[in-house]
């Protein structure tokens, strides 16, 4: 078994669905000659053929709308948006077309197309490169919202939604692209979308992550005394509900934590569920340790901004002991 | 008859001084000065020389990504001299020698690619645009900055900077089709570099121009020798005098190259033909101008020694200046959000805490802040 990065991970599961199945093509800015901007889809264009592997016009509407198109007729588009920051003009095509056909045609036409986006900051990118739009996506029905925190999960959950028959938009976090290797198996595997995955098992505290942010959070686990019990998301829609409720009502205590902004970010949505469903075995307020309310700096500034783990670790010991 | 002629039109290639030397006299003429030309080589080859030393700072790690805008320099300073003061730049990010020009402080555009939001605090007065990193969306904001001067009966205009791959965004044909139904005085500079990254115009459009484009709009256009300053000065002092006077826009296709990576975190040899990069170096528009001025007895060694030195001066100071700046407070990431700060967000900026328990008054009982210490 070979250790990868993420981008390696993503560019195995890329060549491996579409060496497997015909209907799966990339298109994008730079994903073709150049192999993308992150070289995620490094060597596919070399051997799948430019057909397959497109470099499109630089059109972030045109390269999500025409992938719809795409898999309205059969096909499985995997279309890249170059940064998080380009999704504006596309976001009229996955919000108001590809998430609603499903609904409004009752079924009859369907999007089975799966948006990359490297997503989230830290990385010293300019402007516009460094946001973390998930919750933005979760809010609309009709997507499905998956964000990897390890190069084991990001080949497995991409398999899955290649495969899924609904639009899923799937956010890589580039600050762990290259940041560390894991044993990825050379197999096919999936890894399923909805279903969490509990890092570590714990007694007194549930941290709640997803993307990047979990690396933080396994660092703050290591430095506070309280027993921590990790949970990786992995899928921001449809979330793993039961994993969550479950570990809670065994704490009585969370800590969720992201990237984005904090208000209406998708731990507000955690939260509420959390004390729709655990109420009585609350012992302390769900703590939320996100971005702020602001737009996110530039990168002198960004990691003032980013949730690291000195405030996770704080945040923990604020929810163990009150 | 069944069949008829619906539509015709021939779009002018302007070249006044070519790369072998070439030069038209006639349509010179009431152009660029001896005095302006020099002026001018003298700001494009200091905008050169701040290629170079940004792209030494970022591969020593001293700056973040920056965008090399070397070959691009007379259609970036050419278009700007056609420009008064009171008149709008829109750009995106590869004109310096235009926002330079206009005004705007060299430390500014350094400050950005230094991941910090006060290089885009544009001076009072410095009729210019941040940088703008989505392509192609800035275009419209141009239409409503000449719209609001033409409601107000000003006589200026607004040129917005992009390149050939902006014009598949569906915004630049908003923007087109706006400014000329409208009729707000509007110059769409496009500068015609080849290259969307690793794109080359041949895939990134099927039309044998990028100027023709407007045509669809009905919009006046012309397509310039972008490295020739005499050509895109001209035509740009012609768009400029057409808006003043009309109201109407004009498109320019100012045909350049890319002669960097598109920026220093691109390596254009994993796409492009080194001959390719080869043959338009021998366009150079510093090159081309330097020889005319050779030329006219206007210029020598010695004067491009002298002035290599002082660019360099130049440039080293702007980036002293640059470096020389304090460290922005994190207070900075919540003030300018709104013109007054929502309560809530108060908190988190004064706590540099998202939490609730944190954000209590017994927060000083728990360990210092996270964020804080980085810019005490």
């Amino acid at each position: 078994m070979a250790e990868l990065t993420v981008v390696q991970a993503i560019n195995l599961a890329l060549a491996q669905e579409m060496a497997k199945d015909s209907r799966v093509v990339l298109l994008g800015e730079d994903v073709g000659k150049n192999g993308g901007v992150f070289r995620v889809t490094e060597g596919l264009q070399e051997r799948f053929g430019e057909d397959r592997v497109v470099d499109t016009p630089l059109a972030e509407s045109g390269i999500v709308a025409t992938a719809i198109g795409l898999a309205m007729n059969g096909m499985r588009p995997v279309p890249e948006i170059q940064f998080e920051g380009f999704l504006g003009p596309a976001y009229d095509q996955i919000v108001h077309h590809a998430g609603r056909y499903r609904t409004r045609s009752r079924g009859a036409v369907t999007i089975p197309m799966t948006v990359r986006v490297p997503v989230g900051g830290g990385i010293h990118a300019p402007e516009l490169h460094s946001d973390s739009p998930e919750a933005i996506y979760a809010h609309h029905p009709g997507i499905k919202v998956v964000m990897p925190s390890s190069p084991y999960d990001a080949k497995g959950l991409l398999i899955s939604a290649i495969r899924d028959p609904d639009p899923v938009m799937f956010f890589e976090p580039k600050r762990i692209y290259r940041a560390f290797r894991e044993e990825v198996p050379e197999e096919e595997y999936t890894v399923p979308i909805g279903k969490a995955k509990i890092i570590e098992e714990g007694e007194d505290v549930t941290v709640v992550s997803w993307g990047a942010p979990v690396i933080q959070c396994i660092k703050a686990m290591d430095e506070v005394e309280s027993s921590v019990e990790l949970i990786d998301l992995r899928t921001v829609y449809p979330w793993d509900i039961e994993t969550v409720v479950e570990s809670v009502n065994k704490t009585g205590r969370c800590v969720v934590v992201h990237e984005a902004a904090r208000t209406a970010g998708y731990g507000a949505e955690i939260a509420t569920t959390i004390q729709e469903r655990c109420f009585l075995r609350l012992e302390a307020p769900v703590q939320r340790v996100t971005g702020f309310d602001t737009v996110m700096p530039y990168y002198k500034l960004e990691m003032d901004y980013l949730p690291e783990a000195p405030r996770i670790v704080e945040a923990i010991e604020a929810c163990a002991a009150y | 008859m069944p069949l008829e002629r619906a539509y015709g039109a021939e779009i002018q290639r302007l070249s006044i001084l070519d790369e072998h030397g070439n030069f038209d006299e006639k349509l010179a003429k009431g152009t660029l000065s001896v005095d302006d030309v020099v002026a001018l080589y003298r700001h494009m080859t200091t905008c050169r020389q701040l290629d170079e030393i940004a792209f030494k700072l970022q591969r020593s790690g001293r700056m973040g990504t920056y965008p090399q805008n070397k070959g691009q320099e007379a259609a970036a300073a050419g278009t700007a001299f056609a420009l008064e003061r009171s008149d709008w730049i829109v750009p995106c990010y590869r004109e310096n020698a235009a926002l330079f020009w206009h005004g705007l402080p060299m430390e500014y555009v350094l400050l950005h690619w230094m991941g910090d939001e006060r290089g885009n605090q544009i001076p009072e007065g410095v009729n210019v645009l941040p940088l703008s990193i989505p392509i192609g969306t800035h275009m419209l904001h141009a239409v409503g900055i000449a719209w609001a001067a033409k409601l107000r009966g000003e006589r200026t205009v607004a040129a917005a900077y992009f390149g050939d791959g902006a014009t598949s965004e569906g915004d630049f044909h908003e923007a087109m089709n706006f400014a000329s139904t409208l009729r707000v005085p509007t110059i769409f500079v496009c500068q015609n570099n080849r290259w969307a990254i690793s794109v080359p115009i041949e895939k990134q459009m099927a039309s044998e121009t990028v100027v023709q484009k407007a045509l669809a709009y009905g919009m006046d256009c012309i397509q310039v020798d972008g490295n020739d300053l005499f050509a895109v000065y001209k035509a740009m002092r012609d768009a400029v005098k057409l808006g003043r006077e009309t109201g109407k826009p004009t498109f320019i296709e100012a045909v350049t190259y890319r002669m960097g990576d598109h920026t220093t975190a691109d390596d254009a040899r994993r796409y492009r033909d080194p001959a390719e990069v080869e043959e338009w170096a021998n366009k150079c528009p510093l090159k081309r101008l330097r020889g005319w001025l050779e030329g006219q007895g206007a210029w020598d060694q010695e004067r491009e020694d002298a002035l290599v030195a002082e660019a360099e001066e130049v440039v080293n100071a702007a980036v002293k200046r640059a470096f020389d700046i304090e460290k922005p407070s994190t207070d900075d990431i919540f003030n300018y959000t709104f013109a007054e700060i929502p309560a809530d967000l108060k908190l988190q900026r004064d706590t540099l805490r998202t939490n609730s328990l944190s954000q209590m008054p017994q927060q000083e009982t728990l360990r210092p802040a996270a964020g804080r210490h980085q810019t005490a």
